[in-house]
């Protein structure tokens, strides 16, 4: 067995309920809500990087909220270093808001256009007061240097760069207080591509150098293969299969990755397979299916999968899929020996 | 100042465009937006444009069909199956942008007429371009919602455009294009917004309209995967202009452009996880003063003097490949090397 996870998440659920609509109140039924969230376990451990990825609208956001607590779970909880967030006394709780730290998706939005770089970053650094005021500027410097924007930037404010040194500026702001976790939540998307690699290498750098914990949630799946040591694979709000990033992208487990998999197109052009995948769209969030919430659009549904909900069980080393098919995607004799 | 590559056979067939120009008039000065491109796509070839945000590839599209508003200025030639598309009459131009040509737009939103039901905006397209009657019209709307894998066809197609998902509206913009089975589809960015299960649903679409019609495409994406897996040949440009062309596996197993080199190489591939990746430092100039010489310089590792005096002309140097670069073949054997 391994050591306890950093952090775990266990049976949580999110719901967010609707405006009441007329047609709520006349038939007396309660408002509509949408399940963002269906009893999610997943666990992080301290030094790995853990991609999370899933389509638009799967709860990636919702979940990564729950991790840093900007959201509380309907049910279930997050346990950090053993301890249920949610019960910790207030001085643990700041000290968790420091240790964790979450950056947001939005490089133009996320930092206050009015607020210089050095008054961004030394607004982190006194909130929880971790240099005496002296040093702060000696601090500011090194966490430029930290993240290869030059000492001038400083002064500038965040119109005056480009999305990449933004969003540098916001790995910069999460480094001050010095975490042992960050949460990325789509850290490279609006960038790109040739900028997205700029700040990829970084937190590749600045996780080796500072022993980083990373949660990175994207719905890049090259990103994620190339950034993870493992991924958890998110669909209608729970997590259908988690396990080391090569075991995962070799050999799927869950039909649902699988299909993931399989439309991301080859970035080689000699090696496309187009084999039919997931067809038709996700199902209503506000409407779950009873059973497996995939059995919608699985090709290989059978009776049990429109009675029974699966949970995660287990593959293979740290590898689990919540699907009927123990059997799906196991490698044969004949599949091991042509990788 | 360019010869187009001596072995595409466009005659006849195919669009043909020649120092395809596009100007903005700016209080800042005269911003070039699109710069002297050629650019050949054969009958029922499908060639990708990429490049970084703001190169210029939306400006191509809608300089091709004559779509750029005010104050843009388009100037040079484009040629469609033999007929000249600039100096065509509004009204001719406007019959075969809806009937031979196609276009999906960058954003679906803002194309879609919020108050008309979908189906009436497929109906008009088809009224317009086509002899069919009403009943005709309905059936092939309905085939159509059907093609492009709208769920439930028959009971959503009086439903308005606000009451579909992003996806979902992605869908009916293409059902709209294809419509009347055009020769040509320009298409911007047709799924970037879409998740990847739908968006393979929806190149596939497309390749089987290419096989089945011999429709060519003018695909603009910022996705190499997408490219890889749909496009024949492509082109890269760098501040409205085209750096490099070839066919996809040409391009993508021996980039000659330092920046065709430096985006593939900022994609991750299979096999080298967790490893650096390459990165293109700097940002994209402005339009309005670009750098002296080549407009990459600043952000090039290969620059040398003479790459910050003169501009490299693109220019052909083996069958179907071209590139704008001095330093090419030393650009070419790095990539060899890696
Ligand atoms: N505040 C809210 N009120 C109502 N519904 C919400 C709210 N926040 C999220 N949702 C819904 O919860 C579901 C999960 O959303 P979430 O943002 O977590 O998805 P995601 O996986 O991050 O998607 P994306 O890839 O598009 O960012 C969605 O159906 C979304 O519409
Ligand atoms: N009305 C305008 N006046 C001046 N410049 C303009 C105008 N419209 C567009 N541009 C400029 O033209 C250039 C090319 O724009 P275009 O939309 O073609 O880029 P693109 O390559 O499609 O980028 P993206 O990948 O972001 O869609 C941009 O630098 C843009 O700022
Ligand atoms: S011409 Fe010079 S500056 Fe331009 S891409 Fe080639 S080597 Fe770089
Ligand atoms: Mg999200
Ligand atoms: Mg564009």
């Amino acid at each position: 067995m391994r050591d306890m996870p950093l952090i775990s998440v266990e049976g949580v659920s999110k719901r967010f309920r609707l405006p009441r609509t007329a047609s709520d109140i006349l038939t007396g039924r309660p408002p509509a809500a949408v399940h963002a969230l269906n009893n999610v376990d997943l666990e992080v451990h301290r030094g790995e990087t853990l991609g999370i990825v899933g389509e638009s609208g799967c709860g990636k956001s919702t979940l990564a909220r729950c991790l840093v607590r900007l959201l509380e779970p309907d049910e279930g909880l997050v346990r950090f270093d053993g301890k249920d967030i949610g019960l910790l006394p207030q001085a643990e709780r700041r000290a968790f808001n420091r240790r964790v730290q979450m950056i947001f998706q939005d490089p133009y939005s996320s930092l206050n256009p009015r607020m210089s770089v050095r008054q961004v970053l030394s607004e982190a650094l006194s909130v929880h007061a971790m240099r005496p005021k002296a040093d702060i500027p000696a601090r500011i410097t090194e966490l430029l240097g930290l993240v290869r924007l030059p000492a001038d930037a400083a002064n500038r404010y965040p119109h005056e760069f480009s999305g990449g040194q933004r969003q540098r500026i916001g790995i910069a702001r999460a480094l001050a207080v010095e975490p042992e976790v960050l949460v990325a939540d789509e850290l490279v998307s609006a960038l790109d591509v040739s900028v997205q690699a700029q700040v990829i290498n970084l937190l590749l750098d600045l996780q080796e150098r500072l022993k980083l914990t990373v949660v990175f949630v994207a719905h890049d799946l090259r990103l994620v293969r190339h950034i993870s040591h493992r991924v958890a694979v998110m669909y209608l709000g729970k997590v259908v299969e988690t396990g080391p990033t090569e075991a995962l992208f070799a050999t799927p487990r869950h039909p649902y990755s699988k299909a993931l998999l399989d439309a991301a197109p080859e970035l080689d052009p000699a090696r496309q397979t187009r084999v039919a995948a997931a067809r038709g769209e996700l199902p209503n969030p506000l409407d779950l299916p009873t059973g497996c919430l995939f059995n919608t659009r699985c090709p290989f549904a059978f009776e049990r999968c429109f009675a029974e909900r699966p949970n995660l069980s287990n593959r293979g080393p740290a590898h689990f899929a919540a699907c009927h098919l123990t059997d799906f995607g196991k490698p044969t004799p004949a599949t091991i020996a042509a990788q | 100042m360019t010869a187009p590559s001596p072995d595409r056979n466009t005659a006849g067939g195919g669009l043909k465009v020649r120092g395809l120009t596009t100007t903005f008039a700016t209080p800042r000065g005269l911003a070039t937006v699109v710069d002297g491109i050629n650019l050949d796509v054969a009958p029922g070839e499908i060639v990708g444009l990429v490049g970084e945000s703001g190169s210029g590839k939306s400006m191509t599209l809608r300089s091709i069909v004559r779509l750029v508003r005010e104050p843009g200025k388009v100037s040079g030639q484009v040629e469609w199956q033999g007929r000249d598309l600039m100096a065509m009459r509004e009204a001719d131009l406007r019959k075969v942008r809806g009937a031979e040509i196609a276009m999906i737009f960058q954003e679906p939103m803002t194309a879609l007429n919020p108050v008309l039901p979908v189906r009436l905006q497929i109906e008009e397209n088809l009224s317009a371009h086509t002899t069919l009657d009403r009943r005709a019209r309905r059936q092939r709307a309905l085939e159509l919602m059907n093609i492009v894998g709208i769920p439930a066809a028959e009971r959503r197609l009086d439903e308005y455009p606000h009451q579909f998902s992003g996806g979902m509206r992605q869908r009916v913009m293409i059902a709209i294009a294809l419509a009347n089975s055009p020769k040509l589809l320009l298409a911007d960015e047709p799924t970037t917004a879409l998740d990847v299960t739908i968006q393979d649903q929806i190149l596939k679409l497309i390749l089987d309209l290419r096989d089945r019609f011999g429709m060519s495409v003018v695909f603009v994406t910022h996705d190499l995967g997408v490219v890889a897996a749909t496009c024949d040949r492509m082109a890269v440009m760098y501040a409205g202009r085209i750096v490099e062309t070839g066919t996809v596996a040409q391009v993508f197993a021996e980039p000659h452009h330092p920046y065709t080199r430096g985006l593939l190489g900022s994609v991750p591939r299979i096999g080298a996880e967790r490893s650096m990746l390459l990165s293109i430092e700097g940002m994209p100039p402005g339009l309005i003063d670009l750098p002296d010489g080549c407009a990459f310089h600043p952000r090039c590792s290969f620059a040398t003097d003479r790459c910050r005096a003169e501009r490299p002309p693109l220019e052909s140097f083996a069958a179907g490949r071209e590139v704008a670069c001095f330093h090419h073949q030393t650009v070419a054997a790095m990539a060899e090397a890696a």
